[in-house]
């Protein structure tokens, strides 16, 4: 220190970075968008092991007929858990907290619109999941009613167990995170865009973010007063659901699927939106028909409200209803059609990269084309009447939600991971990742639809052996543990290149959205400076200047 | 060992028309699926970057022509789909209108009661039908939501508590078909089984008389210690024997248990030594029933089933 008295006083402390460990306190405290979507990236990859645990369970239970590994009542605790964890606590926060991470980012801003409603929704979740598995310590463990708790099974005369109290409050907890974040979501996205950065040049992925967000706004709360409204009929021996005493079971299904239809929604369309980034950028093309992507997510947000009773079909609603329900179904089928087909002309003509973020989402399209025709297979009624509650269900969701959203997710990673950390992940472990991925997904899922039209119940937890079904089974059940193989692969991945990763650059995959103008990770302040956006792929622009996107476009 | 083929097998005209649609819809969905595959097989083969090529390719930003064509096609599909959906329907599930139903479903956590109003029997878990005369079924629950589901002959449908359901039935061939709860509804979700047992119009009328025999209470011997056990332990709280005391319906009737094919809605065969083990500890073979270990002793067992099995 010189003896003199500086005429600016010295900054001591250096602003905080990223990458500087400030200890526990920087993140448990932080209203920084990049530290709470980190977190809750971290939180889901916990979730997702233990969601994935409690799945190789139920296959292991059902790798034999007549097998005893464990008892009824843990089979349907694990199933109820398994399906929560993994909707509520595993793809749809990952996909707020990547959002979270990557919106202000992406439109060039410096934080969310709120960032204390921001560090509230990720605590609501981690208070959501400790809610739901605080369960496990009461006496009679967790809830054993399923993820859609019909009534009235989940309700007081045939459900004594605090189980799925617990359950309801837990996923309260989420709903108001959820709905905040939407809310959130929706601010940001409509007022704190750079200059320049119109609604149609906005990335895709911020695209269909923002149509999430407002499924979220629209449909969590008939999902929260129906939580609130099953916890009158557990604890204040109210009978909204209970028929015995004058309410209805039907109307828990109304209103359960009335969010729950969307929600797959929810958790598709920021699936669709990283594929619509990782697409283009891996293949040197701009997207193929933006405006109808883009136009799409409208479309199928919209629609997703209208669909909800092709859940029901087998509740007896009349033929009336059911086609009518059955018909909108199919309607989504048209839209996302679009997508698809647009992804794979994006492909088309282009100089393709197959890194591991490319793999998965080849893999992704093709896996989601099968969820969604066999899901046009299921919109209609009589073929519902053949496949609902059996495993041929189970195939096609997982095929959505598996196949679907997290070999998205699994893309997302890959492709951002250099973002995030300044590190990129092992190509070689995310090949091994990939194909142990893709075999295990398929050897698991795939035989189950098989299972499914020869008769096989959903959420039993044993069967008869009848031919041929214990070996489906037992395919099925090695598929799941090449699937745990890996994750542990997946999970390896990412501690390896956390400590020994080679340095990222700025723009490793030499992308075109502005995250990547940034650097890797970013300083808390986002950018030092926004570089101009003059069409939809500002480094783009940057790097070819003779040939702009759009090129009558001024500066603004 | 018994089979269960479900759609690949299926036992009614309904199933059968079911079946036509979905073999229709697999094989327009396997057309849509090869042409994606194909597509992006070719695109990775013959659009790889290719080692050292550093330039960029033609930027192509869509196609408005394209795009309406892709839109379009589609459209003309769900209108095939759904053309056909509607007119499946109406080969499956034309209007019940005031018909009365032949067979009455109540579904129980965790077994099934069959009701037949005509005639007045009433029996569990195993359903006999006169082969290929449709029936109307009415599907009813006393507790929570099932589903009745016979995969080789029919629609699935479920069995709400304050709702009624009705679904058309029938099977084309003689046989035993076999069946489950479709919709989880507890613990022994998975141990909810049907028998539905397809059978001549004649045989099946003579099941029915036979059903409706009241079976002579046994005085002597060990089967007569066996009816008195039945009346004192705690049996005849939860189950009927038609002429005697027992009435509840709270598990299923037992009036004509030798009849039937199997115990605990599906989990045993029916034999005297299955019989013995199940009444020994019903836990055992289905944890989570709603008949409780009576912790009867070896001879009480003995003579419970001696009772039961004479029940023909």
């Amino acid at each position: 220190m010189s003896s003199k008295i500086p005429l600016v006083p010295e900054n001591v402390k250096p602003l905080p970075r990223l990458s500087e460990n400030e200890g526990m306190l920087s993140w448990v405290a932080s209203v920084d968008h990049k530290q709470i979507g980190i977190m809750y990236l971290f939180s889901t990859l916990i979730f997702f092991i233990i969601g994935g645990l409690e799945a190789l369970i139920i296959r292991i239970q059902l790798a034999q007929p007549e097998f005893n590994f464990i008892s009824p009542e843990v089979y349907n605790q694990m199933f109820t858990m398994h399906g929560t964890t993994m909707i509520f606590f595993v793809v749809m926060p990952f996909l707020i907290g990547l959002g979270v991470y990557l919106v202000p980012l992406m439109i060039g801003a410096r934080d969310m619109a709120f960032p204390r409603l921001n560090a509230l929704s990720f605590w609501l979740v981690v208070l959501g999941g400790i809610l739901l598995y605080y369960s496990f310590l009461t006496q009679s463990g967790p809830s054993e009613v399923g993820w859609f708790a019909y009534a009235p099974l989940s309700e007081k005369p045939f459900s004594l167990n605090k189980g799925p109290t617990y359950w309801a409050l837990g996923l309260l907890a989420t709903g108001i995170s959820s709905v905040a974040s939407g809310l959130n979501n929706i601010v940001t996205i409509l007022t704190m865009r750079t200059p320049g950065m119109t609604m149609r040049r906005l990335p895709l992925f911020v695209w269909m973010i923002l149509v999430t967000s407002f499924l979220l706004v629209f449909v969590i709360p008939i999902i929260a007063s129906a939580f609130a409204m099953m916890l009158l009929d557990r604890l204040l021996e109210a009978s909204f659901f209970t028929p015995a005493h004058g309410g209805s079971a039907i109307l828990w299904q109304h209103f359960f699927w009335g969010f729950g239809h969307p929600e797959v929604y929810i958790l598709v369309l920021p699936a669709f939106g990283i594929i619509s980034e990782v697409v283009p950028v891996f293949s040197r093309k701009p997207i193929y028909g933006y405006e109808f992507v883009a136009g799409s997510t409208v479309a199928i947000g919209l629609l997703s409200l209208g669909v909800w009773a092709h859940h029901m079909f087998a509740v007896g609603l009349g033929n009336v209803t059911n086609l009518y329900f059955s018909l909108a179904s199919m309607l989504i089928a048209i839209p996302t059609g679009v997508k698809v087909l647009n992804w794979v002309a994006t492909m088309w003509g282009g100089k393709i990269w197959f890194a591991t973020p490319m793999l998965f989402a080849t893999a992704f399209i093709i896996e989601f084309v099968i969820a969604g025709l066999t899901g046009v297979a299921v919109a209609s009624v009589p073929i519902d009447w053949v496949v609902t509650d059996s495993y041929f269900v189970v195939a096609h969701f997982h095929y959505a939600l598996f196949g679907g959203s997290l070999f998205a997710i699994f893309a997302g990673i890959y492709y951002w991971f250099p973002k995030f950390t300044g590190k990129m992940m092992s190509e070689t472990l995310g090949k091994w990742h990939f194909w142990l991925t893709v075999v295990g997904f398929n050897m698991t899922f795939f035989i189950q639809h098989f299972l499914g039209v020869m008769g096989m119940p959903r959420r039993t937890y044993t069967y008869h052996d009848f031919p041929y079904w214990g070996s489906m089974n037992l395919i099925s059940t090695i598929g799941a543990i090449i699937l745990a193989v890996s994750v542990i692969v997946f999970a390896w991945n990412i501690r390896r290149s956390l400590k020994h990763g080679e340095k990222a650059s700025d723009n490793p995959w030499n992308a075109w959205t502005l995250e990547w103008y940034t650097t890797s990770p970013p300083a808390v302040h986002n950018f030092e400076l926004v570089p101009p956006v003059r069409g939809r792929r500002p480094l783009w622009d940057l790097a070819h200047p003779d040939q702009l996107d759009e090129p009558n476009s001024k500066v603004v | 060992m018994e089979n269960l083929g479900g759609l690949f097998n299926p036992s009614s005209p309904e199933m059968e028309a079911m079946a036509e649609l979905t073999y229709y819809i697999i094989a327009i969905s396997i057309g849509i699926l090869a042409i994606i595959v194909v597509a992006v097989t070719y695109i990775i083969i013959r659009y790889r970057k290719q080692s050292g090529d550093n330039s960029e390719p033609y930027q192509n930003f869509g196609d408005l022509r394209l795009e309406i064509v892709w839109t379009v096609i589609p459209i003309a599909i769900v209108a095939v789909l759904f053309q056909l959906t509607c007119s499946t329907m109406k080969t499956i599930d034309p209007a019940v209108g005031n018909e009365d139903p032949d067979i009455v479903v109540i579904g129980h956590q965790w077994w099934w009661e069959f009701y037949y109003p005509k005639s007045g029997v009433l029996t569990a878990n195993e359903m006999h039908i006169p082969a290929g005369k449709k029936m109307l079924l009415r599907i009813e629950s006393i507790d929570v939501i099932h589903d009745f589901w016979i995969p080789e002959l029919g629609p699935k449908i479920d069995a709400v508590p304050g709702h009624t359901n009705h679904l058309w039935f029938n099977a084309s061939e003689e046989g035993v078909f076999l069946g489950a709860c479709a919709e989880f509804c507890g613990t022994q979700h998975a141990n909810m089984r049907i028998r539905v047992i397809s059978e001549s119009e004649e045989e099946f009328n003579k099941w029915q008389e036979q059903q409706l025999v009241v079976p002579r209470t046994p005085r002597y011997g060990k089967a007569g210690t066996g009816a008195e056990l039945f009346q004192t332990k705690a049996c005849m709280n939860c189950h009927t024997i038609k002429g005697t005391q027992a009435a509840a319906r709270i598990g299923p009737d037992l009036t004509h248990l030798n009849r039937r094919q199997t115990i605990g809605a599906g989990v045993l065969t029916n034999s005297p030594e299955n019989l013995a083990k199940w009444l020994t500890n019903p836990q055992k073979y289905k944890q989570g029933s709603l008949m409780p270990n009576m912790k009867l002793s070896d001879s009480e067992v003995e003579a419970i089933v001696a009772y039961l099995e004479g029940l023909k």
